[in-house]
């Protein structure tokens, strides 16, 4: 007699999750090669085709310059997601070294970084980001520096824990009591263990940094309004907001939440094959 | 399934008499003609990646924690499953009590006073007929001082008034101080922890209670007051299903023993078989005799002489 | 408790003093000569001539940098953060008078956000993988994908412009002094970034108390609730909603700092005079005293947020650190986690099958 029957799963997560990695990461590619080929084409006018709401033609309508939204949107998307990726990039690098020195520094390395971490998350990282723009005089740099240096603390933490974690396990240890040297230990037992969570980390870490490139170019202080950027595309689109143009703000945000999305998916997806807690789901 | 063999109610079985799965004990009887809990062909499985296949090529499959395990408990006595840690008795423990995982594949066939459950009926037994012990401070919620938690919230026919007064009652045969009543449980002493986890189950007037792992944890003394208690509450007529990794304490109160080894009952037999490794059947019992204390120096003796 | 408190107040006012050196530095660092930049402005010819001294003291060139900060740390320990350019008044009061706005924004964010992303935690939790469960899931996960700016937006659009419910822009109707105005116009300017605010925030309270839903759902203790006769939902009533609640409260508290994000956004798409339009206004204008000082005042303010978390954090702690063998710190966390993970009885974790 059945007394509980089993809920079960129709297919092999883990393959879906490798698939949705590897799809994910194809589309961005895509998107950004196809956002520099069409770069120049994208800042070209047409005042013959001013205002135009969306057609077969210009799927996402034309501005008040008569530029085609779509290629807008696809440049500045591509310039957002480079900006984004070697900002976060440097910014996971940063994290790296702060949480391994953390870790493996000593005590009063540790309480320095710790409290740098403190400080960092305690102003609000918009505010910071103005702060660290308006000391840089804004532009390219203000909001690429601004990301690479707000970015790395949560990592960081996270870095340092699994070294502090990886440190107390048994074969690290073993590898001690067995006369290897430290750096040799931090390379072949530390150094494998903490990529996954850090790979993981740094994919992780990529929307929070495109969303910021965006907002602090929607304020001002990041690209300036010549070039095609996501922030710059939306915040022209809201003086327009009244004059009934939806079309300027609703497409270029829709594809700014679809990227967000994509990199979302491929790091929950790499973290769940990574994550002994939930590779068996 | 009613009990054929027995001839009139109440029949006490003799020692080692061997009856359905099991050997008996001298003071287990059938009341009302049948078994107060009785377990055939329980089997549960977990869907799980195949662990030999590569890492991209696994399957899921259904893997048995428990296998086909029979077991009876009768009113009056004490049923010790003994096992190792990590071989799935608490998952046993669940599976009786009708608590189960999501994916969890549960299949056999419960009969509780001689009538067959199902998942649903099972569930209503709780709290109702059987009561858990569990292992320890953790099964108390942190945040609710023990008191309220004792009284419980499962009978709602009940009176608060009620409900107090027969926890007040528990609280000074257990010699509990009322002021208890207002601790938390992370301010419980261990012996103070199991006396309240007793008096929660005993709160809802079981007659089988099953014991997770009622001991850890607590010195010799404590673990034996413990087993006491239970052993009170078969004199009474209820049933226990005691739960442990320890077979010494096992002997010391049970009246009867199955060992359990990975995820089935190799053994059901009494007590007293364990005087002698000739009376156990299996091998794994004939290994946890060996690991006696005493029996190791005897065997030890054996050795040098 | 004393000790405590005195750890609590000397790390508060460590954390600040390094706030005001990043601040003070960042601001300093920057191209842009608040001197030069003002020069010619109305609000720098009506200046009285000590705040144009002081206006130089601070953020002259060719003064070495740790006596500027020296003076400016001096005056604001006074009380005194110099004067705003921009809105051409004393800082202080600048920052007093939108502080309040600001305030009642976050504030409604915060307790509707908090309520709602509870209520839809612990339903989702509790049925979980049910189309309810993966609707809030579902949510949560594309909300966190949406900028707080372009929801403001298209809210902005739909609300304001289209269906002309609310007005667009500005917590005080035009040519009404801000005294006069009541308290349903302030209600009624305030709506839409409230609820912006409020829709954004809603996602991460709302996964955190659905996880923790959970979690709890298969703690020891519900199960113990369980086998003495109660349903899950009885169970969870009784025994999970303390639980539950007191850290999705901390978490609450703790993200402070990313209301207060949200609201630089939301106000500059709203107009709403709080002071994160202030601090826009400030940066993009050279109003090197006005960002400073709330940078500033933003600190203290997720500061407290922080502290609150904490001091809920250690009542909880104690209690349930028999339940949840560490909980001290995140390294310790993290390890609890993966134990966990190798679970009780070699019986595999019963975690979602989808």
């Amino acid at each position: 007699m059945i007394l509980h029957e089993a809920k079960r799963g129709r297919i092999a997560n883990r393959r879906v999750c490798l698939a949705a990695v590897i799809g994910a990461l194809v589309a961005l590619v895509v998107l950004v090669v196809f956002g520099c080929v069409v770069y120049d084409q994208a800042t070209l006018t047409h005042f013959d085709q001013k205002n135009l709401p969306p057609s077969l033609e210009h799927p996402f309508g034309t501005d008040w310059m008569g530029r085609d939204m779509f290629l807008r949107t696809a440049a500045g998307l591509s310039t957002s997601v480079l900006l984004g990726v070697v900002a976060a990039l440097v910014s996971a690098v940063l994290a790296f070294i702060l949480g391994a020195l953390a870790a493996l520094g000593g005590k009063r390395v540790d309480a320095l970084v710790s409290w740098s971490i403190d400080l960092m998350m305690g102003i609000p990282h918009i505010v910071l980001l103005i702060l660290i723009s308006y000391a840089l005089g804004k532009g390219f740099w203000g909001v690429a520096v601004g990301i690479a240096l707000t970015h790395w603390p949560s990592l960081a933490r996270v870095i340092r824990a699994e070294i502090l974690q990886c440190k107390a396990s048994l074969y690290v240890g073993v590898a001690r009591a067995l006369g290897q040297s430290r750096w040799r230990i931090a390379l072949t037992h530390m150094f494998p263990y903490v990529l996954p969570q850090f790979i993981v980390g740094l994919i992780l870490l990529f929307p929070h940094a495109i969303l910021h490139e965006a907002a602090v170019t929607f304020l001002g202080f990041g690209l300036p309004p010549e070039q095609p950027a996501i922030g710059v595309i939306l915040s022209e689109a809201m003086t327009y907001l009244s004059s009934g143009m939806w079309w300027l703000a609703v497409f270029p945000g829709l594809a700014l939440v679809a990227v967000v999305l994509l990199f979302d998916c491929a790091g929950s997806s790499l973290r769940k094959l990574v994550d002994p807690k939930r590779n068996q789901e | 399934m009613s009990d054929k063999n027995s001839l009139s109610h109440s029949q006490s079985h003799t020692d080692q008499e061997f009856h359905h799965h099991h050997l008996h004990a001298s003071n287990s009887h059938h009341e009302h003609g049948a078994h107060l809990l009785q377990v055939e062909h329980l089997s549960v499985a977990f869907e799980m990646y195949d662990e030999d296949a590569s890492f991209f090529q696994a399957k899921k499959r259904m893997v048995n924690v428990i296998s086909d395990v029979n077991i009876a408990v009768h009113a009056g006595e004490i049923v010790a499953v003994v096992g190792a840690s990590g071989s799935g008795k608490s998952l046993l423990a669940d599976t009786i009590l009708g608590i189960y995982e999501p994916n969890a594949q549960v299949s056999g066939t419960i009969w509780y006073e001689g009538i067959e459950q199902d998942a649903r009926s099972l569930s209503q037994l709780r709290g109702h007929g059987i009561s858990l012990v569990p292992q320890g401070v953790a099964s108390l919620d942190p945040l609710m001082c023990v008191g309220k938690q004792v009284e419980g919230f499962g009978h709602p026919q009940s009176t608060r008034q009620a409900r107090k007064k027969r926890r007040r009652e528990l609280f000074s045969r257990y010699g509990l101080e009322e002021s208890v009543a207002a601790l938390y449980p992370h301010q419980l002493s261990g012996g103070m922890a199991r006396r309240i986890l007793l008096c929660c189950a005993l709160m809802d007037d079981p007659r089988l209670i099953v014991a997770d792992e009622p001991t850890p944890g607590l010195d010799l003394e404590l673990a034996e007051q413990a087993l006491s208690d239970f052993r009170d509450f078969a004199n009474q007529g209820g049933g226990v299903m005691l739960i442990t990794h320890d077979i010494e304490l096992a002997l010391h109160v049970a009246d009867r023993v199955a060992v359990f080894y990975e995820g089935s009952i190799v053994e059901e037999t009494a007590v007293s078989a364990f005087s002698s490794p000739e009376l156990l059947e299996h091998e794994y019992s004939r290994a946890l005799w060996h690991a006696l204390p005493e029996h190791d120096f005897v065997g030890e003796a054996h050795i040098s002489a | 408790m004393s000790k405590v408190v005195f750890h609590t107040i000397a790390k508060f006012l460590l954390l600040m003093l390094g706030v005001s050196l990043v601040t003070f530095v960042l601001v300093s660092l920057s191209p842009i000569d608040p001197v030069q930049a003002n020069v010619g402005q109305a609000a720098y010819l009506n200046m009285s001539e000590a705040k144009r001294a002081q206006l130089a003291h601070y953020w002259g060139s060719g003064i070495p940098l740790w006596e500027r900060y020296g003076s400016w740390l001096g005056d604001l320990l006074r009380g005194d953060m110099g004067m705003s350019l921009r809105y051409n008044a004393p800082v202080v009061e600048v920052i007093a008078t939108r502080a309040v706005n600001s305030l009642a924004l976050m504030g409604s964010a915060w307790v509707i956000s908090g309520v709602l992303g509870f209520v839809l935690g612990i339903t989702a939790g509790l049925w979980q993988n049910s189309i309810f469960d993966r609707l809030v899931k579902g949510y949560c996960f594309v909300l966190a994908s949406v900028p707080t700016f372009w929801l403001g937006l298209i809210i902005l659009m739909v609300f304001a412009v289209y269906l002309g419910w609310f007005p667009v822009g500005f917590s005080v109707p035009l040519g009404m002094s801000a005294a006069d105005v009541g308290l349903g116009d302030a209600l009624h300017h305030m709506a839409l970034p409230a609820l912006t605010l409020s829709v954004v925030g809603v996602a991460n309270i709302a996964l955190h108390t659905r996880e923790k839903t959970v979690d709890v759902l298969e703690s020891d203790y519900i199960r113990f609730a369980c086998s003495r006769g109660l349903s899950r939902k009885q169970a969870l009533l009784h025994h999970g909603l303390r639980n539950i609640a007191l850290p999705a409260l901390t978490l609450q508290c703790a993200s402070l700092a990313e209301i207060f994000g949200g609201s630089v956004l939301v106000e500059e798409v709203f107009s709403y005079p709080g002071l994160g339009q202030a601090a826009v206004t400030a940066g993009l204008g050279g109003d090197v005293a006005l960002l400073a000082g709330i940078a500033l005042v933003s600190a203290a303010l997720v500061f407290a947020g922080n502290m609150i978390a904490n001091l809920i954090y250690g009542f909880i702690d104690v209690r349930m650190s028999l339940s949840q063998p560490c909980l001290a710190n995140e390294g310790e966390k993290a390890s609890h986690q993966l134990k966990s993970s190798i679970s009780r009885d070699g019986r595999p974790q019963d975690g979602e099958v989808s």
